[in-house]
């Protein structure tokens, strides 16, 4: 059942790939990426993989989507032909596509237990999680743990890529009065439409609800703080959808949004400097408390709040910046 | 009784299938846009709440079971406003309803 | 039972991906998308059932959620940056009305 369903799902996903490659229009090429994210994020469900699949809806099927149109925004809508070339590219790319296809051959089966990736560490992870760390979400306790420093790479990787963002497009600045018309001028936005004013007030306090549910459940479920951050910076693009860019960046300013992305990362690196002033190693978050095991959650929940802050900073940003420029 | 309920279930659940499947079809055979939307977002909306009702009467009384009732109510709200916020769209950009009765109104 | 259910939906997303690679205009491809994301919410919902792990449920809410607000953004966006000659209902149906 799962095999059938794994079949009939990826061959979706070569369909929606050639519609991608195939099309001229843009706009039809990134809702057909949409398309492709949710189509990834029910693959990695099928595979039981439900970290993953959260992930990839929260940021790919949602916040992909609207800062691809927002770049879009800021240019011709047909692609440009480039005839040169393209008998070479094709080639290249079959060749080195029957390469892989070739390697496959030598692969274990998905899933095998007797693979290799399954006798080196995750067995120990699977072992020693409950003693050492003692949630019930692996995932989070690899993700937190044992692959901290990895972790943190992640969050200075998002953290990098939101400041490569704001170096070419900028955001607005302190909202001053003469962009204060700029900004309101000439744009439409949601809230003139009465419908979606009220039902995006009702909402907007349940979504950030479940930002922090999904945040701090990530220890019990699939969660955590990649997730939380881009369902909390997708309830505030719904009230800048609804009430304008004006009234969202006064509500949290750009200096706010700096403050964000930069304090995550610095929560996360706080925790690893407070485990050294407590006499452990970096990240070694056993020292926090009396008890290692309690410790070992305290540590993963404040990385893990990092994480989001983080996240949600990021990518509100990024959103503000199209948002607040294209015309 | 549990019989009873698991039936009520089965209905609820191959209502559900038959209308989200009927919405399928009706977005591709529908000849025009605003027609493909009302196809569209109606059996969407129907065929969720009873998919959703008849595994929430599979659950029984459990947290999956409030779970599911915040995503059928959620559903419920926003799926009917999305359709509004894209054919608001839609027509304020100039995209004409395919309406033929206009011009076979009745001479006063 | 669940089966029947999650091969009706997994039909169904096709057909609307069939419609985001036809629809000659925008608002089909935003409409096959958005039926797309909730039939995905709902695939999900199943089919957690059907493998019996009931806290998979987060998934689907966020997958609704994101589903939402992803179109109302693209709505807007599209809204932005296209040039728009006419902005008023009665102006469109006028020339409807005066056109034919």
């Amino acid at each position: 059942m799962t095999v059938l369903f794994g079949i009939f799902l990826l061959t979706l996903l070569v369909i929606t790939a050639i519609g991608i490659v195939r099309s001229e229009n843009l706009f039809a090429a990134v809702m057909l990426s949409g398309i492709f994210s949710l189509l990834m994020a029910a693959n990695f469900f099928i595979l039981d993989a439900a970290d993953v699949a959260l992930t990839e809806a929260a940021v790919g099927a949602g916040i992909s989507t609207v800062l691809l149109l927002g770049a879009l925004a800021l240019t011709p809508m047909q692609e440009r032909r480039n005839r040169a070339g393209r008998w070479v590219a094709l080639g290249v790319v079959t060749l080195t596509a029957l390469m892989v296809v070739y390697a496959t051959f030598e692969q274990p089966r998905l899933g095998d237990p007797e693979a290799p990736v399954h006798q080196h560490v995750a067995p120990w992870y699977l072992e020693q999680t409950p003693a050492l760390v003692g949630i019930p979400n692996v995932v989070t306790a690899v993700l937190g743990t044992f692959r901290g420093y990895d972790t943190l790479g992640e969050v200075i990787v998002v953290l990098t890529a939101g400041t490569g963002v704001l170096f070419l497009l900028g955001l607005p600045g302190a909202i001053g009065k003469r962009q204060r018309e700029d900004l309101a001028s000439g744009r439409s936005y949601l809230g003139h439409h009465l419908i979606p004013q009220v039902v995006g007030q009702l909402l907007i306090p349940f979504i950030l609800l479940f930002a922090l549910y999904v945040q701090f459940h990530g220890e019990y479920g699939p969660g955590g703080g990649f997730q939380a951050g881009a369902i909390f910076a997708a309830g505030f693009i719904l009230y800048s959808l609804i009430a304008g860019e004006r009234e969202a960046l006064s509500i949290i300013s750009p200096r706010a949004l700096m403050a964000l992305m930069a304090g995550g990362a610095l929560l996360y690196g706080g925790v690893g400097v407070v485990c050294l002033l407590l006499g452990g190693s970096f990240l070694d978050y056993s020292v926090l408390a009396s008890d290692p095991r309690t410790g070992q959650q305290w540590g993963i929940l404040a990385i893990e709040l990092g994480v989001g802050i983080s996240v949600a900073g990021v990518l509100l940003a990024i959103y503000h910046a199209f948002a607040a420029r294209g015309r | 009784m549990a019989s009873w309920l698991d039936a009520l279930s089965y209905l609820l659940l191959l209502g559900g299938g038959a209308f989200v499947l009927i919405g399928g079809i009706g977005l591709l055979r529908m000849p025009d846009l605003y027609t493909r939307m009302h196809a569209a977002s109606l059996t969407d909306t129907m065929g969720t709440l009873l998919v959703l009702t008849g595994i929430m009467l599979q659950a029984g009384i459990s947290l999956a079971t409030i779970k599911l009732a915040a995503i059928g109510l959620f559903l419920l709200l926003t799926s009917p406003t999305a359709t509004y916020a894209l054919s608001n769209a839609a027509l304020m950009s100039g995209v004409r309803p395919n309406a033929q009765w206009l011009d076979r109104r009745p001479e006063p | 039972m669940y089966v029947l259910v999650s091969i009706a939906i997994l039909v169904t997303m096709v057909l609307a991906l069939v419609r985001a690679l036809l629809g000659p205009s925008v608002y089909d491809r935003v409409l096959a998308v958005n039926m797309f994301g909730t039939k995905t919410a709902l695939l999900i919902a199943v089919v957690a059932f059907l493998f019996g792990r009931p806290d998979f449920l987060d998934l689907a809410l966020a997958y609704a959620l994101i589903n939402f607000i992803g179109v109302l953004a693209v709505l807007q966006f599209f809204q932005n940056a296209s040039t728009q000659s006419e902005a008023n209902v009665d102006e469109a149906l006028d020339r409807h009305r005066d056109g034919r």
